[in-house]
């Protein structure tokens, strides 16, 4: 009978442990909501997303967030827009042009390549990539040009991890159909095995957009800050991250609250891309 | 044809070169500037605005690790037992914890750093403290163990577990005795990926474990993390050289944890093949 | 004495009847075989016998299974010490990824021994018993995987002998093992029935007419006939069993 009960107990306290991480998501929604959305609620849901001016200081203030959503999309856009392609053919590369030996020690480069802290990259785009651009294109050299050749580097193995493994679980016959059709190496990869792997390389992608969208102290550094809707990639912008740490500081009140507002709107992104994450992969796993 | 071909094999092997390329320079970059930087004097027990010694934050990231690692551990792996080896197939409970699990691993840090603010730092009254930055760390890891050791344990091959009970084990001795054996590189990759997550972490900690320069002495007590140390010099622009000394120490610790997970998780397949 | 009675006993997978009302008594210390095609419910009805269909979810059994009289399926009965009392070695040699000295000594310390003295001795007595004791005694630290496959086989019957059974359930246990191995182990079974009660089950006919004193033929999920292995084999009551063991199908 002794040994049932501590059986049991601890099954209980295995169970309980699992329901942390519900725990946590209640708490997480709970507290940034309750934190944000009352302002949206009182401001405004139309003029606080759709206003395109971000004056804080002004009397009465303004908390237009437009033109930081629309930095966070166009930054991601054109990180993705640079960095999928190279991440894709990086994979197959892996995947299916690289000897064993040479694997060996890439492979775990990719890894090495996402542990890498988000300060030291963008500390890295600081001092490199900002004084290029701005010998290029004159300028600071702080801008969406920078901040996104910055988040394309930055989501390069999120997007290559998943993609190979994608690419790596094609059954051969695949592969092996289209060769024994006739068809060069890279052919048969670039028209049969790429396309079986459809839905991992585009799980990779929307997984890169989420971290593309949520990254902060990176792009904080070389994006210019200001808070506008710009006319050229080669000005400066605020992202939804960004606008957040460089305010909350010194924010009070309605201010503050607006900072966290911001994190709502962001938060449901981010819950939006997740969710079509998951659907995605329900898909492939049917 | 074969210049098509020829094309693509030039376009795919140019993307990898461009990739391994950024990396390396990076890293290379990163170090060349920064080891001349790495004065004893940046190792001083203090920290002075003259000198900027990095080994409180040091000390500080240490403390934070070993901290989180501690109450995110058991909590993670033992999410694994239940999910693996106790849950039945189908269990509702079990969809729902997968589901919130993935949407943890998704949020960015800053939610997590504000979240941390609102509820440990404010609510909960702990202030910018070592307890407030630990919990908040503590969820931000708790999805990839929950993952590793999930994963680890579906490895381990089930006549194993059909053996332990034949013999009379119950579920617990198994689990402990026969299964966690064979699973542990796996849940070990885990663990040492999440240190590298918490090393690497800044806005999250920011907003939690605060950015004071001294040295932590206590639960409730505030200090900057070695990422957080390197942002501010980076922001504040006057410490440059300091800064790329701090990239140097932060780069070697990331290489450091690589070279363990990789090593890691070769002896898992070589215990597999055996 | 009658070591096992299966009485009305059913098994079902979900919706699948996979056993139909059951009836048998095995004697103590006899080996009795289990034939029949694959997918008759042999390896079910064994995996009853110690409950390791407990473990099977949608299994549903009805009907008793006693054991020296007492029904298996009561409330009252400690699912972990009938594992000790029935003993099970499996198709596919299964060793734990451990010294061959840890393998055999994990069941005993699982129901409490932990004198080093006593498993020492239970350690040896089980190996020479699994007639394996000169091959290894000079090296028990060994991972106990880097031993050939009818090695770590007899490994498993010594691991199962060690928590000192009264029955020993053999799943298949030469299916995966070349025909050297198999007759060790063949011999080594007719061995060990001077000490415990066996039920092996074999798609081999011939390992069942070698080894066996009494043999039940299976066939969709029922006991067409259960006899003594020599009258079975010479001569069967059923037309079914005739067809079988003269190869006609199977």
């Amino acid at each position: 009978m002794k040994k049932i009960s501590f059986e049991g107990f601890m099954k209980g306290v295995f169970m309980l442990c699992a329901t942390t991480s519900i725990l946590a998501i209640i708490l997480i929604c709970y507290f940034i909501f309750s934190g944000g959305v009352p302002f949206i609620l009182e401001y405004g849901l139309k003029e606080f997303l759709l206003g395109t001016s971000w004056r804080p200081s002004n009397t009465p203030p303004a908390f237009g967030i437009l033109p930081m959503i629309f930095g966070s999309l166009v930054m991601t856009l054109v990180a993705v827009v640079l960095g999928v392609p190279i991440g894709v053919l990086t994979a197959t590369y892996l995947a299916k042009f690289c000897d064993k030996r040479l694997y060996k020690i890439l492979k775990p480069c990719i890894n090495l390549m996402a542990g890498i802290p988000s300060i030291v990259y963008g500390f890295f785009a600081l001092v490199v990539i900002v004084p290029l651009m701005k010998d290029v294109f004159g300028g600071t050299g702080m801008n969406i040009i920078t901040a996104s050749i910055l988040l394309a580097i930055m989501i390069l193995p999120t997007i290559i991890g998943l993609s190979e493994s994608s690419i790596k679980s094609v059954p051969n016959s695949y592969y092996e159909g289209s060769i024994g059709l006739g068809a060069s190496h890279e052919r048969a990869v670039m028209t049969v095995v790429l396309p079986a792997a459809k839905s991992g390389i585009i799980s990779s992608i929307i997984l890169g957009v989420g971290r593309a969208i949520g990254e902060t102290m990176a792009v904080i550094l070389v994006a210019g800050n200001q808070p506008r809707i710009p006319n050229s990639l080669t000005k400066g912008v605020r992202t939804l991250t960004t606008n957040i740490v460089l305010e909350m500081a010194y924010a009070a009140d309605a201010h503050r609250e607006a900072l966290i507002a911001t994190a709502v709107v962001l938060f449901v992104f981010i819950l939006l891309i997740n969710a079509i994450f998951l659907i995605v992969k329900r898909r492939t796993l049917n | 044809m074969k210049t098509k071909s020829g094309i693509m094999r030039l376009l795919i092997k140019a993307s990898a070169f461009i990739t391994f390329a950024a990396l390396f320079f990076i890293i290379a970059y990163i170090i060349i500037n920064g080891m001349p930087n790495l004065k004893p004097s940046l190792f001083a027990l203090e920290y002075t605005t003259t000198n900027v010694s990095m080994f409180p934050s040091i000390i500080n990231t240490i403390l934070l690790v070993l901290l989180t690692l501690i109450i995110a551990t058991p909590i993670g792996v033992f999410t694994g037992f239940y999910l693996v080896e106790y849950a039945k197939r189908g269990n509702k409970l079990v969809e729902v914890i997968r589901i919130t699990t993935e949407t943890l691993s998704g949020i960015p840090s800053i939610v997590y750093g504000l979240f941390g603010m609102l509820f440990f730092v404010y609510r909960l009254e702990f202030s910018y403290s070592l307890l407030a930055g630990t919990l908040t760390a503590a969820i931000m890891v708790l999805p990839v163990i929950i993952r590793s050791t999930e994963e680890a344990l579906m490895a381990v091959d089930d006549s194993l577990r059909e053996a332990s009970f034949g013999l009379g084990a119950g579920k617990l001795r198994t689990i402990f005795r026969v299964v966690l054996p064979v699973a542990m590189p796996g849940i070990l990759s885990g663990i040492i990926l999440s240190i590298g997550r918490i090393v690497g972490e800044t806005a999250a900690l920011m907003y939690t474990l605060g950015t004071a320069t001294k040295m932590i002495n206590g639960f409730f007590s505030s200090g900057r993390t070695l990422s957080l140390h390197m942002y501010v010099l980076s922001s504040e622009g006057l410490f440059v050289k300091e800064a790329y000394a701090t990239g140097v120490i932060l780069l070697l610790i990331v290489l450091l944890i690589n070279g363990l997970s990789t090593y890691l998780s070769n002896k898992l397949t070589k215990g597999r093949l055996d | 004495m009658d070591k096992i009675v299966i009485r009305n006993l059913d098994l079902y997978y979900d919706d699948l009847h996979a056993l139909k009302n059951i009836n048998m008594d095995i004697k103590e210390k006899e080996i009795t075989a289990f034939i029949g095609p694959s997918g008759c419910g042999k390896s079910s009805l064994l995996k009853s016998i110690n409950r390791m269909n407990d473990l099977v979810e949608g299994c549903r059994i009805t009907g008793e299974i006693l054991l020296d009289g007492k029904n298996i399926f009561d409330n009252d009965v400690d699912v972990n010490v009938l594992r000790k009392r029935i003993g099970m070695v499996f198709q596919k040699p299964n060793p734990f990824p451990m010294s061959i000295y840890d393998n055999i000594a994990y069941g005993p310390r699982t129901h409490g021994i932990k004198n080093k003295a006593a498993l020492d001795e239970i350690v040896e007595k089980s190996l020479r018993g699994a007639a394996i004791w000169d091959e290894v005694k000079d090296d028990l630290k060994k991972n106990a995987l880097r031993l050939s496959g009818g090695q770590q086989q007899r490994i498993c019957i010594a691991r199962a002998l060690a928590v000192e059974p009264e029955v020993l359930l053999m799943d298949e246990p030469t299916s995966a093992l070349d025909p050297i191995s198999t007759a060790k182990i063949e011999e080594l079974i007719q061995q060990l029935k001077d000490k415990y009660t066996i039920i092996i089950v074999t798609h081999n006919m011939q390992q069942a007419t070698r080894v066996s004193d009494k043999t039940a033929f299976f066939l969709t999920g029922e006991v067409v006939e259960f006899d003594e292995t020599k009258k079975l084999f010479s001569v069967p009551k059923d037309k079914r069993t005739e067809d079988y063991i003269t190869g006609r199908f199977g």
